[in-house]
């Protein structure tokens, strides 16, 4: 074998365990993470840590059922905000808008996409935080829904229109009008899609902390109303875990692995969803 | 599945039926013009001749609809393409079978050169033949076709018997030249008339069997 | 269909003198700046099959497309000119009244992502059908000649269809809002011949109570199934006659050369 061959086969094999010990660093951060937490918090989880709320501090015990709850309302409050704007949004932008107003649109909300979590969560503070003198789920909600318009409407509105264009002209050559095209037609074809959005939207956002140190700010009790300041997991795991206390600790970790829990099965299932309907679609 | 034009291949089919028929009635209407010297016969014969005409031009014009609107195949070419030709070979019984009328017309203002026996078998012949045919189409039988080709030969023997009776009348007594000429005549179109029929036969066993046994020695059919 | 059994020397314009369902009259279309159809003047007849032909880009969808006005989903649109329904200027109406009495049915076939029932009922709900509307979808889908294949399965996904299938319950979508006029851009050039002929026959059977249009690349499929036959060229009209005519004796030299195949 000639030095060329030789060298090019050193090359070869050079790159290709550098790119495989890169694509195995990747995923490992994955398992690394999900390992951790596992180890870190599996102990913790018992059906009290579900049910039960803050024990007092510096005592061993008591759970997280008040974030949980939390953040249960204040996905709701944010999914009443985000989805009807992200949606309906999308469906200006796929069925209606010009090449102009489309443009300024799509740039607008890419642009909101990039704006930081904190400055969200600042914005909220401003204009619901201040004026009500109080910290809030509805000013959790308000910041968090602000994240999820701009993921929902831009993936909505792709799935809109990847609707095939044969679909509308078919409903409107029967006599329906544009919107009733759009609402009995075009969304339910993208229905999968839209689902899929809200529901990656909602795991994305269950997530964020800074906007909700500003806004709901925490609570070591149940949540009520919609005025009073409320728990949430990713806040909790925040406090918790820059507190002194080992206990606190441990269920800091616990709710880290409930959150990444949360996040795993969304995704699964919103992959499943896809697959449904590209197998609908066959 | 039954498709549309399965309609129109059937009316043309009619068609050709009832031209065929007209053109077997002329020949026996003119043939017993001669045999029974009826000179209303003939004259029914030359009124008809305008129908088979026709329905010759009515029966190309539907063959070349068919043509060119429905991409026919196979069988269905086949039978369109016979129909065609026998169209033609129709007409031109049509037209012996007038020409034996005429003839008819003339014999009669002469009395009869002599009993008429070989005349009449030769029309029974060729009548048969005719009808045979027109049957085969029908039936799309293919081996009552094989059976008219055979009868030809017949026919023709008929045709020279007769010529060589007639033609020594003609020499024994010259006042009989004219009748017998238009015997000769008769029997002359009576052997296209089988020629005809035999033609109509290959374009059915052509129509059914997809052979061309036209110019084909008999026995290799 | 009926033969022309007509002797030569018939005249070779639009037909004898049949109801007129729709009438076009001096039709200019423009996509932009750009016109697409010339003067168009076209006469369709009621209860027959009328079929419109040319080679590619010579406007003959574009056409099609302005009898129920379709073009309107595009923008940068114009027409000028007159097109009767019935006497009535189609560009005046409403034009969802318009769409449900002059349906369409398009290249690939479009069933809507529902069960097959809900396809055929889509069209009775939008306009406020009352009555019993199992009964409508079941005389659509007899109407379409699917009834006894899809019988048994009409909750299911109209995807489940084959190709064939698929069109063949777009005309039952568009049968169910009971049209006078049926609209048909190439339906059936994305089928195999076996479907293509079902669907050729029940043209044939549909014909009797209601008027179609066709547009087909494949002339061979106009000769089949029209009554008349319109050669278009370039976005004019250049021959319009009974189909026998047209396909034994045009009378324009560039109806010849294209159907002779000796077109370009």
């Amino acid at each position: 074998m000639s030095l060329r061959t030789i060298w090019r086969k050193a090359v070869n094999i050079v790159m290709l365990s550098l790119t495989g010990l890169c694509a195995l660093i990747a995923v490992s951060a994955l398992f690394l993470i999900l390992g951790c937490l596992a180890w870190k918090g599996a102990t913790s989880l018992h059906w009290s840590f579900f049910t039960q709320l803050p024990a007092p501090v510096g005592e061993v015990g008591g759970g997280i059922a008040h974030a949980i709850v939390g953040t249960g309302k204040l996905l709701l409050l944010a999914a009443l905000i985000g989805i009807p704007v992200g949606l309906l949004g999308a469906v200006y932008l796929a069925e209606f808008a010009s090449s102009t107003s489309a443009f300024f649109i799509r740039y607008a909300t890419d642009l909101l996409n990039g704006v930081p979590s904190i400055v969200i969560g600042i914005f909220a503070y401003t204009v619901i935080v201040i004026p009500m003198h109080h910290f809030s789920a509805l000013a959790g909600g308000f910041a968090l829904g602000i994240m999820m318009v701009p993921i929902i409407l831009r993936s909505c509105e792709e799935f809109l229109r990847n609707v095939p264009r044969a679909l509308r002209e078919g409903s409107m050559a029967l006599g329906a009008s544009k919107w009733r095209t759009i609402a009995r037609v075009v969304i339910p074809a993208a229905s999968s899609g839209i689902l899929t959005a809200i529901l990656l939207s909602l795991a994305r956002v269950a997530g964020e902390t800074a906007p909700l140190i500003f806004t709901a700010f925490g609570n070591q009790f149940w949540p009520h109303g919609l005025n009073q300041p409320t728990a949430a997991l990713p806040v909790v795991i925040y406090n918790y875990a820059l507190s002194p206390y080992d206990d606190w600790h441990r269920q800091a970790w616990a709710a880290g692995l409930v959150l990444i829990l949360l996040v795993v099965v969304t995704n699964v299932l919103t992959r499943l969803l896809l697959q449904r309907q590209a197998m609908g679609r066959r | 599945m039954e498709r549309h034009f399965e309609k129109d291949l059937d009316e043309l089919k009619e068609r050709l039926l009832w031209m065929g028929s007209l053109a077997e009635r002329a020949v026996h209407q003119a043939i017993h013009a001669v045999l029974d010297g009826d000179e209303k016969l003939a004259h029914a014969v030359l009124d008809e001749e305008g129908a088979i005409n026709d329905l010759q031009v009515e029966i190309d014009d539907r063959v070349m609809q068919l043509l060119a609107l429905f991409q026919l195949m196979a069988m269905d070419l086949r039978f369109v393409l016979a129909v065609s030709r026998i169209n033609n070979d129709l007409e031109r019984i049509g037209d012996q079978a007038v020409n034996i009328a005429q003839s008819a017309q003339r014999i009669v203002r002469h009395p009869r050169v002599k009993p008429y026996v070989d005349l009449p078998r030769m029309s029974e012949l060729a009548e048969e033949m005719v009808r045979d045919a027109l049957n085969a189409v029908v039936r799309k039988d293919v081996e009552l076709a094989k059976d008219v080709l055979v009868r030809d030969d017949q026919v023709d023997s008929l045709r020279d018997q007769i010529f060589r009776e007639l033609l020594s009348y003609m020499m024994e007594n010259s006042a009989v030249v004219f009748p017998a000429f238009e015997l000769i005549l008769v029997a002359k179109n009576l052997e296209r008339i089988g020629d005809h029929a035999t033609n109509i036969a290959e374009d059915v066993i052509y129509m059914v069997a997809g052979n061309d046994v036209r110019h084909s020695a008999p026995d290799r059919r | 269909m009926k033969l022309v059994t007509a002797s030569p020397g018939t005249t070779k314009e639009s037909g004898p003198d049949l109801a007129m369902r729709m009438l076009v009259s001096d039709l200019n279309f423009y996509y932009g700046k750009t016109q697409a159809l010339f003067n168009i003047n076209l006469k369709i007849a009621t209860n027959q099959v009328t079929a419109l032909i040319g080679p590619s880009g010579c406007g003959k969808s574009t056409l099609l497309r302005t009898l129920n006005r379709m073009h309107e989903t595009l923008s940068f649109t114009r027409l000028t000119g007159e097109i009767l329904l019935d006497g009535e200027d189609i560009l005046k109406q409403d034009v969802t009244r318009l769409r449900r009495r002059v349906g369409m049915l398009f290249q690939r076939p479009n069933p809507f992502p529902k069960s097959i029932y809900d396809n055929v009922a889509y069209g009775p709900r939008i306009n406020g059908h009352k009555g019993s509307l199992a009964d409508v979808v079941e005389h659509s889908l007899r109407r379409a000649a699917l009834w006894e294949e899809v019988k048994d399965r009409l909750n299911r996904s109209a995807y489940g269809l084959s190709g064939g299938q698929q069109q063949r319950l777009c005309i039952a979508r568009a049968l169910a809002v009971d049209p006078e006029v049926l609209l048909l851009d190439e339906p059936c050039s994305a089928l195999d011949p076996i479907s293509t002929a079902k669907i050729e026959e029940l043209l044939i059977q549909l014909k009797e109570n209601c008027t179609i249009v066709i547009v087909t690349h494949n002339m061979q499929q106009a000769a089949r199934v029209s009554d008349s036959t319109a050669f278009m060229l370039t976005g004019e009209l250049v021959e319009f006659s009974p189909t026998p005519h047209l396909f034994t004796t045009p009378t324009d030299p560039r109806t010849e050369a294209y159907i002779t195949g000796r077109f370009g």
